[in-house]
């Protein structure tokens, strides 16, 4: 293929693992923002995501548009749900001590993904995407007899795809306005500004913190329902995310929402280009590089801010 | 005062009647011309969890129905075979553990049932150390390449080399003689990249393209650009998770425009042809170990072979038609234990000690015929090298089932010995 249209493909490609990594690093970040701690188990809330997605998707009879979109919001509740308890059973308990809720995180881990081996089972499942049609794209190009137009061979991408960079994108912007514009944004930035002072004007920081944690989760689980058409539900399947996620947020900033999608743009791009053209091993390469560099000479990150 | 023993009638009535339970007992009636009626415990490294879990369960389900149907027929030399199934998560470090395991702790006579080739790797020096006879099951080369050891044999599947070679005459012939291959950045698949090179050069055809993908990779558009525009056939051969995304994304790559498409059922194996996606693949060709739909020439022997093992005739389970069977590969363990009841009845084995007794048996094989032993096919044993050779299938995907299209001879698919095992020590 010629350059130009591989780079194109290469991009649009980018796009789409860009897209959903930023919405599971988003997860990550709101999470450490407002309540300091790591969580190590966010991979399996994308995981348990996704194998919710197949459980809500084998149910509904009829068209696969149905059981996607039931998926679509049943998924998030679930794992939001789930994060909602290990806050009160594990977090509250270990009363967010760093640490402690690396372990206990490490903990929640290993018991998602068994249990989803154990009922789910150990094979990769499809969930069939309400549409894909392959749209081929054009090229454009100075030929003998001018300008022209003609479609490449093999230059693609089916309309679920697009469909999953739109989605992504408007969550992203919904996001962002719920957290600067509504006061639920605003009580959550107060928590994670400073917890005390939230704490003495009357915001019950605790309820904040178990519902920043079932959003973390959801917004993975949200992310898994819409790549799980593309890829498969799988119980290992929260393990890259999860080092994706990391890398997402170092580089970004932990805590930072323009932070984490710039990140994930960049990350996500440079995974489809870089492997593309040179080897997927050095976009690994590059990636942890890239989180070296920016702990030692940036270490709040691109867009975060110094802690006080 | 001295007490004397007497044999009263209550005595009597209660030694009766314990001879009466053993006498009835069905294991000790059958079993009982054996001079040890203990049961000969295999060892079973099976992968349970891991990337090869819908392998593991399926041979687990055809090793069940091997030893039910051994037991069934009086077991091997008068004893009973009790299957000591350990999970080895598909991982060679696991694998080792588990043959020490196996040796040490379960006092196993022999181990079997490995598939992937990294954990044959991993788990064969454990299993030359303990001078365990280790039966693997994993259509890898590294048996006949002699970089193993004495103590592992491949009896019941044939290996890549052979099969590779064998495909590239019919590829050449039917598809085309310029190759593109897309195949997993390891081992496997790095058999399947150097000997179907040199298989198709040998048939005056060429390799324009390798494209190596890490095994861990879950999306594959981004590789496909690389597949040169003058290809005749692809030749795609990809294992783990994700299969069914890069076959997906294989058929939205090319859209109505592909040229002929060659793969291995490693691809789609456990993998449903009617899943959403894969309508591209109608009229390609799949290299097929044993066909998985039940063909119009069907023999007895497979029929008795799917019956056992609870497979319908589109290779799913008979319980639920959406659990698809790695039927290209499974057969391996039935015949795999059928070569290890001969091996054993031969040797006269009774016990650990004869292990070196059993070995030098199964090396001593050469034909097996094709029968309820070895439902596959008939087979061609080599002792020098330890492994099996075999017909090899070729489908057509037509309404959305495979259809068996050339059958290989045994000849096509021999090479000349890499090793000889049997003049190392024990």
């Amino acid at each position: 293929m010629d350059f130009g249209p591989h780079l194109l493909l290469a991009i649009l490609e980018g796009a789409v693992g860009a897209a959903v990594l930023a919405l599971t690093a988003l997860g990550l970040s709101l999470v450490f923002g407002v309540m300091r701690v790591v969580n190590v188990a966010h991979g399996e809330f994308f995981m348990v995501g996704a194998v919710v997605a197949w459980f809500v998707a084998d149910t509904v009879a009829g068209h696969p548009a149905l059981g996607f979109t039931a998926a679509l919001i049943i998924a998030p509740v679930v794992a939001g749900l789930i994060a909602v308890l290990v806050d009160k059973l594990v977090l509250k308990q270990v009363e967010y001590d760093p640490e402690a809720t690396i372990v206990g995180t490490i903990g929640v881990l290993y018991i998602l993904q068994q249990t989803a081996l154990m009922t789910y089972g150990p094979e990769p499942r499809p969930v069939e995407a309400p549409f894909s049609t392959r749209i081929p794209l054009p090229w454009f190009e100075w030929g003998e007899n001018g300008f022209a137009m003609f479609y490449p061979w093999g230059l693609s991408i089916t309309s679920y795809k697009l469909f999953v960079i739109c989605a992504a994108a408007a969550v992203l912007v919904a996001f962002w306005l719920i957290m600067s514009r509504t006061r639920y944004g605003l009580i959550m930035r107060a928590t994670q500004l400073d917890r005390e002072t939230a704490l003495a004007f009357g915001i019950p920081v605790s309820r904040v913190y178990s519902i920043v944690f079932g959003i973390g989760a959801g917004l993975a689980a949200l992310a898994a329902v819409l790549i799980v058409p593309i890829q498969q539900a799988y119980y290992l399947m929260g393990a890259e995310p999860l080092l994706l996620s990391f890398i997402v947020v170092i580089i970004g900033g932990l805590g930072s929402v323009r932070g984490t999608v710039v990140a994930a743009l960049l990350i996500g791009m440079s995974d489809g280009i870089i492997s593309v053209f040179l080897s997927p091993t050095l976009s690994k390469i590059i990636a942890t590089l890239l989180v070296a560099l920016v702990l030692v000479f940036r270490p709040q990150g691109l867009f975060g801010t110094k802690a006080a | 005062m001295t007490k004397t023993s007497m044999t009263t009638r209550r005595t009597l009535l209660k030694s009766a009647a314990a001879g009466g339970l053993l006498a009835a007992s069905p294991l000790i009636g059958r079993f009982a011309s054996a001079q040890s009626s203990a049961p000969i415990k295999i060892g079973f490294q099976q992968h349970s969890t891991g990337i090869g879990a819908a392998y593991g369960r399926w041979y687990g389900r055809t090793t069940e129905a091997a030893v039910k149907l051994i037991n069934d027929g009086g077991g091997i030399n008068g004893r009973p075979v009790e299957i000591v199934a350990e999970d080895d998560g598909t991982d060679p470090k696991r694998g080792a553990e588990v043959v020490e395991k196996f040796a040490n702790q379960h006092n196993c006579d022999v181990a079997f049932g490995t598939l992937f080739s990294h954990v044959v790797y991993g788990s064969a020096p454990a299993a030359g150390e303990q001078k365990l006879p280790y039966f693997v099951v994993s259509e890898g080369h590294h048996v006949a390449s002699g970089a193993l050891n004495r103590y592992t044999l491949q009896p019941g599947i044939t290996d890549v080399k052979s099969q590779v070679q064998a495909m590239a005459p019919y590829v050449a012939e039917n598809l085309g003689k310029k190759v593109t291959m897309i195949f997993p950045d390891f081992a496997f698949g790095h058999d399947h990249r150097d000997f179907f090179t040199a298989a198709i050069e040998a048939q005056g055809g060429e390799v324009l393209e390798h494209i190596a993908i890490p095994p861990t990779e879950t999306s594959f558009t981004k590789y496909f650009p690389k597949i040169p525009r003058d290809t005749e056939v692809i030749y795609h051969v990809m294992v783990g998770p994700a299969v069914l995304t890069f076959v997906k994304e294989l058929g939205e790559f090319f859209g109505p425009s592909a040229p002929a498409i060659f793969g291995f059922i490693d691809s789609l194996e456990a993998v449903d042809m009617a899943s959403p996606g894969l309508e591209f693949l109608e009229g390609t060709y799949f290299w097929e170990g044993n066909p998985r739909y039940a063909q119009a020439d069907q023999t007895s022997h497979d029929k008795m072979f799917r019956a056992a093992v609870g497979v319908d005739d589109n290779g799913a389970s008979l319980s639920d038609s959406k659990d698809v069977s790695t039927y290209a590969h499974m057969f391996g363990c039935w015949e795999t234990l059928h070569v290890i009841k001969a091996g054993m009845e031969a040797a006269g084995y009774q016990g650990p000690e004869d292990r070196a007794k059993l070995i030098e048996a199964v090396e001593a094989m050469t034909d097996m015929a094709e029968s309820d032993e070895h439902p596959q096919g008939p087979k061609l044993f080599n002792g020098r090298t330890h492994q099996v050779f075999g017909v090899q299938y070729i489908s057509r995907v037509e309404n959305g089932k495979l259809v068996k299209v050339h059958t290989t001879s045994i000849e096509d698919t021999l090479y000349e010995d890499e090793v000889d095992y049997t003049t190392m020590s024990f």
